[in-house]
């Protein structure tokens, strides 16, 4: 018997407007299918049409209603016993760049022939230096030989690849090679890191953030519910970044979590911390005896002698976790590489290493990122490739430049985008999905609302730097006209 | 004592470290720093030793480091070693080449694949199952899948495995949080149910007597047993399934290497669709195992107990803890599936198919026991009264031959031994004579 809720009234009036079916009955189904040509059928066949016809009549029998009421049956489905994740459950809508990717088909399909320019979602638009890409065709075609064919790597990485890392980024910080476990990226890192951690630790996160600290946060179990009011989740310490204190946490209000995010330089807000303040929020850290998650995804970008790695810092080999990524330097969105490093000397309160752990997550729920995104990292690294990427990188520097001047010119207080390929426009007083919609409506291009990065970021737009010149300047002419 | 074995780049002070009670705060004995505040995961503390595979590499290095001289043959740790056919590997390279210019450029994929590899697997691999490429979600691999998915359930949930099987499951159980402590008596953990099969049950696990579970992990055909469920095996498992509304992880990894008319694909069996979820992976039947590709397919009428439809869940897991497989990698598994493409790739599966056999045959002409090696790559050699272990260590001393101990898959794994038929066919002959020199 099928349970109706109370609350429905004069459901009957609106089947009335269905077309009216009756449902074959189950002898009806078997006879029709007799005289189908089952003589072609072999056994097994035969077998397994009977088994459907089985678990259809089971179906069927479900839905017998007694009712004379009602002239049609409502297909019950299956449903497993299995709960559903009551974390998955917090979880607000859909993670936010799938969201904007949503917006802007969307509008694509109301206005077809607009011509959209994506300055959304951070993706890369440049192509790839050949020195990388032929190191990474040579290597997919190396796959075809005998002396060239490698199966599984080692799950942390390449060991040529982790020595280059650490070479070049690491050089005179003292991280060695086996502090660095390559990847397939960062945002992939972030939730084994998270999955590392487990549910019972509490994280701070800079307030606005790359939403993927926050969501990784909610799935494994460290947080509340979201508050609505608010719009924060219970149990996370948002730490406020906005043109007031310089897009640097008052560390002085923050309570203590086990674990702290930190973006630097940082997405959205394009500001990079300089030496100072991250000396102090080092000195946080240890003092509170937390660990620091530091992203450095966007280092290449830093214009100024903001430091590059957390482990610049003096001491902070003991507080510092480190997360980056070939993502935003060499066009890598779609192939996928990146790096965490985790110094031998970061210790739980037990006294064991936090790499260990790592390295077992690693192992257990990982295998290896692939082995020619791996060799592309590698030739990244050579001298023809270092030199390569800075050149990218600095084509979508100017093209930040000029997302700022087009900006400022207009009056906007602008923020970022010194040290980091973002371009934080502050919009008074307005919601920031507002601001994104109308600036797609009027200009058809595609930004991100700041809230999606937290509520803090409420009130900006975050305009990225990944563009083709051409639909940059263009973008601009559009902005130009619109707040003119 | 804690064995550590997978870090084996560390300095040796922290190798040889006892295990420390998280009870107290103390400074390491070598004095490298001081301890942050945050308490360790207890999940990662439940788990034993290290994963199983490194654990064998690391022995494997320690024997070469021993025996410089001796030509060590690994048939360990499952690792293709054939050349990928060219078809597909200068279609990496060409989507590779294509990444420096205009035209072929591509940044962020969709998290969920590319839509023509997934189309391609959807028609190719599921044929006239109705299987829709919206439910495929292509990925870096099964074991990184695994994780996801344990993501999605979270700890709340129980499962079941078979006993043997493949580590990864129990281990991210562990690590999620949905087991107890390990119990060295049973060498099992607690809340996991282990489902045993043997030749006595037919490598299948007796449904009558087995408790339910939200989630029950199958591998077929089977690593490391090498059995292939029949239809009527798996008919049982989803009637059992439906009956207990329980959701059926099956790992079809192995797929290709089916000879027989054991199914491939789990929604080969009706009413599949409302209780399964299927992984696969491209390492073991295009040689992938480095480049990274595989598979999960969520059936859009899968339901948790609130009506709500897994596949959402795990579109947002995806969406959201992985940013998609290499698109280079993606291309590779596009060319695997064309026509030309997938008879190379088979033609590699039929190579260790017929060193599998090879095996099979050596082990059963010295009057082993031996199943598997007819549907999988791997032969499941019985050693009646010997601990597993030890004739690994035997083996690697007395033929430099790397298996591996069937107990590293479960407590029903003793008294067996793991041989997998990836490997260079003179390695392969070679191995054989070796093991009838020892072992006649």
């Amino acid at each position: 018997m099928l349970a109706f809720p109370q609350k429905i009234v004069g459901y009957v009036n609106v089947w009335q407007h269905l077309p009216q079916r009756r449902l074959e009955t189950t002898k009806e189904y078997i006879d029709k299918k007799k005289v189908q040509k089952k003589d072609e059928e072999s056994s097994q066949q035969r077998k397994t049409r009977l088994q459907e016809i089985k678990y259809k009549k089971e179906k069927l029998e479900d839905l017998i209603v007694t009712n004379s009421a009602l002239r049609f049956s409502i297909p019950k489905s299956h449903m497993t016993k299995v709960s559903r994740n009551a974390n998955m459950a917090k979880l607000q809508a859909g993670y936010l760049f799938p969201e904007i990717a949503r917006r802007r088909s969307a509008h694509m399909l109301k206005y077809p022939d607009a011509q959209v320019i994506s300055l959304g979602i951070g993706d890369t638009t440049e192509p790839i230096p050949e020195v990388i890409t032929s190191g990474m065709a040579k290597k997919a075609n190396a796959l075809s030989t005998l002396e060239g064919y490698s199966g599984y790597g080692a799950e942390q990485g390449e060991n040529r690849l982790r020595a280059a890392i650490a070479s070049t980024y690491y050089g005179d910080l003292s991280i060695e090679e086996s502090d660095i476990f390559v990847s397939d990226g960062a945002k992939s890192d972030i939730s084994r890191l998270q999955v590392m951690f487990g549910s019972n630790v509490t994280m701070a996160v800079q307030d606005p953030s790359y939403p993927a600290y926050v969501d990784s946060s909610v799935i494994l179990g460290q947080t509340g519910q979201f508050q609505k009011d608010v719009e924060k989740y219970g149990n996370i310490e948002y730490m406020k970044c906005n043109p007031e204190n310089g897009f640097f946490p008052d560390l002085s209000t923050v309570s203590r979590t086990d674990i702290i995010f930190f973006c630097s330089p940082n997405n959205p807000t394009g500001n990079a911390a300089t030496r100072e303040q991250l000396t102090r929020l080092v000195q946080f850290a240890k003092d509170n005896g937390s660990i620091l998650v530091y992203d450095s995804a966007y280092a290449m970008y830093i214009s100024d002698d903001s430091p590059r790695s957390i482990f610049e810092i003096p001491g902070a080999k003991e507080v510092a976790i480190e997360v980056s990524s070939f993502s935003k330097y060499a066009g890598f969105t779609g192939v996928r590489l990146g790096w965490t490093v985790v110094p031998k000397e970061l210790l739980y309160s037990d006294g064991f290493p936090v790499a260990k752990d790592f390295n077992r997550i690693v192992c257990t729920t990982f295998n290896g990122a692939s082995n020619i995104s791996q060799a592309g990292g590698l030739a990244c690294l050579s001298p023809e490739g270092l030199e390569a990427m800075h050149k990218v990188v600095g084509f979508y520097q100017e093209n930040t430049n000029i997302i700022m001047e087009t900006f400022t010119s207009l009056g906007f207080s602008v923020y970022g985008g010194k040290n980091a390929p973002y371009v934080w426009v502050h919009f008074p007083g307005q919601s920031s999905w507002d601001v994104f919609s109308e600036i797609l409506e009027k200009t058809h291009v595609v930004t991100t609302p700041g809230s999606g990065f937290g509520p803090a970021g409420d009130g900006f737009i975050r305009v990225s730097a990944f563009g083709h010149r051409g639909n940059v300047l263009e973008a601009c002419k559009r902005f130009k006209q619109l707040y003119k | 004592m804690y064995k550590l074995s997978t870090f084996s780049s560390m300095p040796p002070a922290i190798f040889l470290q006892p295990r420390m009670s998280h009870a107290s705060l103390k400074v390491q004995e070598d004095g490298i720093g001081v301890c942050t505040r945050v308490t360790r995961n207890l999940n990662m503390e439940k788990l034993r030793n290290g994963y199983l595979f490194p654990e064998i590499a690391m022995r494997e290095l320690e024997h070469m480091k021993k025996y410089p001289n001796a030509k060590v043959i690994s048939l360990g740790i499952g690792d293709t070693t054939e050349p990928i056919p060219d078809i597909v590997t200068s279609s990496m390279a060409n989507h590779a080449r294509r990444l420096s210019t205009v035209e072929g450029y591509r940044g962020y994929g969709a998290e969920q694949g590319n839509k023509a590899l997934r189309k391609a697997i959807a028609e190719t691999l599921y044929g006239d199952l109705p299987i829709k490429d919206t439910e495929i979600f292509v990925s870096d691999g099964s074991q990184c899948d695994i994780s996801r998915l344990q993501l999605l359930l979270g700890s709340n949930v129980t499962i079941a495995v078979q006993d043997p099987t493949f580590p990864a499951y129990i281990d991210s159980s562990v690590i999620i949080g949905q087991t107890g402590d390990f119990q060295d008596e049973t060498g099992k953990y607690q809340n996991i149910k282990y489902m045993p099969c043997r030749p006595q049950n037919n490598f299948f696990p007796d449904l009558t007597t087995t408790a339910t579970t939200d989630v029950i992990f199958i591998c077929s055909p089977n690593n490391p047993t090498g059995h292939a469920a029949s239809r009527k095996q798996l008919e049982q498992l989803v009637e059992f399934a439906r009956a207990n509304r329980s959701i059926i992880i099956f790992d079809s990894a192995y797929a290709a290497y089916v000879t027989d008319e054991s199914p491939r694909s789990i929604f080969e069996i009706p009413g599949a669709r409302e209780v399964a979820i299927e992984i696969s992976s491209f390492s073991k039947f295009a040689g992938f195992t480095g480049v990274r590709l595989g598979w999960t397919v969520v059936p859009d009428e899968l339901l948790f107990s609130n009506g709500f439809p897994v596949i959402k869940d795990y579109n947002r897991i995806v969406c959201t803890c992985f940013n998609g497989a290499s698109s280079i990698a993606q291309a590779g598994g596009l060319a695997c599936l064309s026509s030309d493409g997938l008879m190379a790739v088979q033609s590699v599966v039929d190579y260790y198919k017929e060193n599998a056999k090879i095996l099979g045959d050596t082990f059963t002409s010295l009057g082993l026991d031996v199943y598997g090696g007819i549907n999988a790559p791997y032969a499941w050699v019985h050693f009646p009264g010997m601990k597993s272990w030890d004739v690994f260590t035997e083996l690697l001393e007395k033929t430099h031959i790397i298996t591996v101990p069937g107990c590293g898959f479960g407590p029903g794994g003793e008294e067996h031994i793991r041989v997998s038929a990836f490997g260079h066919r003179e390695c392969i002959l070679e191995a054989s004579r070796r093991l009838k020199s020892l072992l006649s």
